[in-house]
């Protein structure tokens, strides 16, 4: 391999965690980020006539830090302050192996999830700083995954970093009691991820699907440096639903789970998210997310759909209505409740929820509608319920779905 | 770093507490503030009189226009504040939630600009 193969090799699998660190020693995100350009650029330099260094990443992170107090020292002829910040950056003089031992290490890329994903940042933000940042997602990638303009894409980083510099977000792991409020914020962005990943089943869903296994790394990345339960629940249920990927749309065409064909499953996937799920449940009270890929888990498990232990699902639900309780959580207890004690019982359950009006506008309450009734043979009822679905759909595949349904319907 | 908590508060529910409601928040607030200085995070700080009472002042052009009420009509009226002194945005936020307002209005949480 000749050195420059090398630079992009290190690149690919280093950058990111150099630029942890040395968010971390610059104090500054792009300050960091134009100290291992500097670090890099200089590899390109000094490696192939010196060799590649032992450790290429303790290099790059001397490398980074140095050019930067190096930059601000020129620059201070300009800005006085300047000269006193890279005084104090220079006086932080540890040992290089102390600041990029193993553990300091993970230590610093914790920091920059739980910094990318801090609350006081939008939503928008945090996602795109931690596709940036943490997962080294160009800005440009970011936009065409969540079919956005660069340029907004880029404005909400912009923000996000002078917000993370002028109110003086701190970079670090919160406490044990902040703990679980903050390791939500990031599941959730996490999650986020995933969704727009998985959601989306034509048209652009090429790079999309590329978001699904980005949230993936990430949830691997952070089970690895904060194995909390919730944690391997939700990486769980991440690989649980990947494992249906190919199943789930035929000539793109969207396939339910009770019509999937199971061959078609990943095994490996399904195997090592069982594993998870076991470990995520078996220390105290289960998170959302580990109930939630237990229900997964149960559908993985099941040899057929008409195979289905529907009774541990209904007990799952309640479980999980208890952990989280919300309006969509009841309407997914429902139709497992269709599925175990029949569509009249389903649909009693279903009609008391959308009498309370919160899921009023929500295209998959009415499609459950509809489907307890198709099942009872109230066509009337059924064709209105998947009509209201069809005005509420977005996604084209869904749509079609929907009109095939009617379409049925009306041949009956 | 200093940053300013504004509080904001429906003035109407404040209104329409009882005396005994009222005399409650009141403590509430005498204990946070007894609790800010003894932390360290305490400036200053102050209650402002009903928005009733506001008056915004504009000159445009070299005349002064002067008109009756608040710069911006909201449904939560600014009521008051504290200037504290804190480590970063974290300590800052973990202050701010325990100002008795945080449980029924919101607090809003800015830091304070420095000019060298």
């Amino acid at each position: 391999m000749d050195v420059r193969a090398v630079i992009d090799e290190v690149y690919r699998t280093e950058s990111r965690r150099v630029l942890a660190t040395l968010i971390r020693l610059l104090g500054d995100f792009d300050r960091a980020e134009e100290a291992l350009h500097d670090a890099f650029a200089a590899a390109i330099e000094q490696w192939p006539r010196d060799g590649v260094p032992a450790s290429p990443r303790a290099w790059l992170v001397s490398a980074g830090r140095f050019r930067a107090i190096d930059a601000l020292r020129r620059r201070a002829r300009f800005d006085a302050s300047l000269a006193a910040l890279a005084t104090a950056l220079e006086g932080q003089t540890a040992a290089p192996v102390e600041w990029i031992g193993e553990e300091t290490l993970g230590d610093d890329r914790l920091r920059l999830v739980f910094t990318c994903c801090h609350p006081a940042l939008q939503p928008d933000a945090q996602v795109a700083l931690t596709l940036r940042e943490v997962c080294g997602l160009t800005t440009e990638e970011i936009a065409h995954a969540f079919l956005t303009a660069p340029r907004t894409v880029a404005q909400r980083i912009v923000r996000a970093k002078a917000k993370i510099r002028d109110a003086r977000i701190p970079y670090q792991v919160p406490d044990r009691r902040e703990l679980p409020d903050r390791l939500d914020a990031v599941l959730r962005v996490v999650y986020l991820v995933f969704n727009e990943g998985y959601s989306a089943s034509s048209g652009a869903s090429l790079t999309r699907h590329d978001l699904s296994g980005e949230a993936i790394r990430l949830g691997r990345l952070l089970l690895e440096l904060l194995p909390e339960a919730e944690v391997a629940g939700l990486l769980a249920l991440m690989l649980l639903q990947e494992s249906r990927r190919a199943a789930r749309s035929a000539d793109g065409e969207v396939v339910l789970l009770t019509a999937q064909n199971r061959t078609l499953w990943d095994r490996g996937l399904i195997a090592e998210g069982v594993r998870l799920v076991e470990r995520a449940l078996g220390s105290g009270p289960p998170g959302p997310y580990a109930v939630q890929a237990a229900i997964a888990a149960v559908h993985a498990e099941a040899p057929a759909a008409d195979r289905t232990d529907w009774a541990q699902i209904v007990g799952l639900y309640d479980v999980l209505l208890r952990a989280d309780a919300s309006p969509v959580v009841e309407l997914n207890r429902a139709a497992a409740v269709a599925m175990r004690d029949g569509p009249a019982a389903g649909l009693a359950l279903i009609d008391s929820i959308l009498a309370r009006g919160d899921l009023h506008d929500y295209q998959f309450a009415h499609s459950a509608r509809a489907d307890c009734c198709r099942r009872l043979g109230l066509v009337d009822e059924a064709r209105a319920a998947y009509t209201r679905a069809l005005e509420l759909a977005r996604q084209e595949p869904e749509r079609r779905f929907l009109q095939r349904r009617l379409e049925e319907l009306a041949s009956l | 770093m200093r940053y300013l908590c504004l509080i904001y508060d429906e003035e109407k529910k404040l209104a329409a507490m009882s005396k005994g409601e009222s005399d409650a928040f009141m403590g509430e607030y005498f204990a946070f503030t007894e609790d800010a200085k003894k932390s360290g995070h305490y400036v200053g700080g102050n209650a402002l009189q009903p928005v009733h009472t506001a008056t915004s002042v504009r000159v445009r052009g070299g005349k002064v226009s002067t008109t009756d009420g608040p710069f911006a009509e909201t449904k939560e009226q600014l009521g008051g504040y504290y200037l504290i002194e804190a480590k970063d945005l974290n300590d800052a936020l973990q202050v701010a939630a325990k100002i008795p307002s945080a449980k029924l209005g919101t607090v809003e949480v800015r830091p304070i600009q420095e000019f060298n």
